[in-house]
């Protein structure tokens, strides 16, 4: 096991407390910004950190925050995303639930970078235990007097409230989030403005990941430069990777950044290995979104190096052979697993999740959805297959809010990469009138039968 | 869903308001509209778990924002119902994780064993099973909603003993928070 710095502290019983958290060093990054750096400071050992966002899209988080307009005078705000949806991802809640008070540390150390006074955790309301978790440790921190006036004497004044949400992924994405958290319809914002200078009823915002926000402390109380240390020079600090599917130990793990996919999936500290030591078919290494990479390119890159859990790593190659480490949301495939079903199952996904804004993404996402369905089905026909290509790329790059990429991918990624198994759908729908088709006879075996029908 | 043209009484208690007006606290004063989502949920907990036209109605009332800007938030959130509903709703992750580890299977199961289909309530109210899409547990599946928590790492027998423990009323759907 590599170095924990977010989960080292999670088994220690009592530790949802605030009483065992405070005891056990937490809530020290608050006194150290508050009594002896200005805020700016803080930003810049953040900076320093070179983290990237943990929600997904990697965005340098020090950067984000040196967007955000001080100079306007505006009420600014810090709004943590808690809204976990992306398939394959359950890291947040794992945190949330578990150490709820190092989130609340790391919004107050946060908060006072951004010299926000009103900020809020907006979790997604299936979460409703969690929330209530979080309420409750919100008001612990108020007794002891890490929020309210005044903080530990410093001038400084900070309220934090948790705000629930009720059903809709696409709340995920931040200017969605700000309109949902505005008591209004999930639809994604027109950007620019940025939520830095435009966001929560129009104040400079920034939104950041749960887990972007818990490494906050351990970055104020130990450096910039110490956190930059950890992993690999591109993809610094550690990483919780949500690991499911078919293998033995599915649950969060905390990784340094540039440990192998190999490792991380065969060691028994993390994922130990497949289940019934099945063959594996196929990795969706960073969440539903993130294209699909077929087993040749699970443990090697195509230049033939050793595939890594890092963002430079997991994306070598482009689209065409790599992935993205995304949300770290990791789902594992073995051989009985029918790409199709599961792409099926994604375009489904992202068809209901479509907020329905962007005629592209609204109509798209639902022919996708269809015509996987026949496919699947036993009913698709040759010219699907390219139809599906031709709909994806329509989508890609059209729409005001990234939802309609993370449609599109998913499938563009499954036909570049497992062609012959949407043919042998078409081709031989007697084969696959069981939705367990490739249980009892994997894809492998049958493989055979699709080159005899190629012209 | 469909909106329900069937009525419901309203019953929005002292506790309740109370809990509305901690939760319009919570924003600034000028931006009540904002407590709009946490309110639905707390208002619907306490009306059989669905809301109904007078509700949504009052709700606007209480944040004085017009009925629409509540119908239309009411039918995009998933969560909110806008017809009454099965009392032990049992909403079954269907996203790819969970299909991986069997959901399919227990769904099937649960909807012969109450003898409904995916959306219809059982005659005498108790039980609805649907399908939802991914609820963030995907490494403790297959899985499940029921109320305010999750039932992880499902198998024939927890659904059956499940079942069992709805109808002898041990059951919990709001989570209760002892620290």
């Amino acid at each position: 096991m590599g170095k924990q710095i977010l989960l080292d502290k999670i088994n220690v019983p009592g530790i949802k407390t605030y009483e065992v958290y405070r005891r056990e060093g937490g809530y020290a990054s608050v006194e150290k910004a508050l009594k002896t750096m200005t805020p700016d400071e803080v930003v810049t050992e953040v900076k320093n950190s070179q983290l990237k966002g943990r929600g997904g899209a990697g965005f340098p988080m020090g950067m984000k925050w040196s967007f955000i307009d001080k100079k306007s005078g505006k009420p600014r705000h810090l709004v943590c995303n808690a809204d976990e949806s992306e398939p394959g991802t359950f890291k947040d809640r794992y945190l949330m639930e578990y150490i709820p008070h190092l989130l609340i540390e790391g919004m107050i150390t946060a908060s006072f970078a951004l010299e926000a006074h009103l900020s809020y955790i907006y979790i997604r309301g299936e979460y409703m235990w969690v929330y209530k978790i979080l309420e409750n440790a919100i008001k612990e921190a108020y007794a002891a007097g890490f929020l309210g006036k005044n903080i530990l004497g410093s001038g400084y004044d900070l309220d934090l409230y948790v705000h629930v949400g009720a059903g809709a992924y696409i709340c995920g994405e931040e200017t969605a989030l700000i309109e949902s958290l505005e008591g209004k319809r999930g639809n994604p914002r027109i950007k620019p403005p940025f939520p830095a200078i435009s966001g929560l009823w129009a104040n400079p915002t920034v939104v950041n990941n749960v887990e972007s926000i818990s490494a906050v402390p351990w970055i104020v109380n130990n450096s910039g430069a110490e956190y930059a240390k950890i992993g690999t020079e591109k993809s610094t600090g550690t990483k919780l990777i949500s690991a499911s599917g078919h293998i033995k130990k599915p649950g969060v793990y905390e990784i340094e950044l540039g440990i192998t996919v190999y490792d991380f999936i065969n060691s028994s500290d993390y994922c130990g290995g497949m289940i019934d030591e099945r063959p594996i078919k196929a990795l969706v290494p960073g969440g539903s979104s993130v294209p699909i990479l077929p087993a040749h390119l699970i443990y090697k890159t195509a230049n033939g190096e050793d595939r890594l859990m890092s963002y430079e790593s997991m994306s070598d190659g482009g689209f065409a052979s790599g992935s993205m480490i995304g949300s770290g949301g990791f789902i594992v495939y073995n051989d009985t697993t029918c790409i199709v079903r599961s792409t099926w199952n994604f375009a489904r996904f992202y068809h209901h999740e479509s907020c329905g804004q962007c005629s592209p993404c609204r109509e798209g996402t639902g022919w996708l959805e269809k015509i996987l369905h026949r496919i699947e089905n036993g009913h698709g026909r040759e010219e699907d297959i390219d139809l599906l290509w031709d709909i994806q790329r329509k989508i890609e790059g059209n729409t005001i809010c990234p939802l309609g990429d993370a449609a599109a991918w998913p499938v563009a990624a499954a036909i570049r990469h497992f062609r012959e198994e949407f043919e042998y759908h078409v081709r031989f729908p007697e084969k696959i009138k069981n939705r367990d088709h490739f249980v009892a006879e994997p894809f492998e075996q049958v493989k055979h039968l699709v080159s005899k029908l190629t012209v | 869903m469909e909106r329900s043209n069937i009525s419901q009484t309203i019953n929005i208690d002292a506790k309740l308001m109370e809990r509305i007006n901690e939760l319009i606290s919570h924003y600034p004063a000028d931006k009540k509209k904002s407590a709009l989502l946490p309110i639905l949920h707390d208002v619907q907990d306490a009306h059989d778990n669905w809301l109904s036209i007078e509700l949504m109605d009052k709700v606007a009332e209480i944040l004085e924002i017009k009925p629409i800007e509540v119908y239309e938030v009411v039918s995009f959130y998933t969560m909110f119902n806008q017809r009454p509903i099965g009392k032990f709703m049992f909403e079954f992750c269907q996203t790819s994780c969970c299909v991986t580890r069997g959901v399919e299977d227990l769904m099937d199961y649960t909807c012969n064993k109450l003898g409904v289909g995916i959306g219809e309530p059982t005659v005498d109210g108790m039980f609805e099973v649907r399908g939802v899409e991914c609820l963030g547990a995907c490494g403790y599946a297959p899985m499940m909603q029921l109320g305010d928590e999750f039932k992880e790492h499902l198998t024939k027998e927890k659904i059956d003993q499940l079942i069992e423990d709805c109808k002898d009323g041990k059951i919990n759907l709001h989570y209760q928070n002892n620290g």
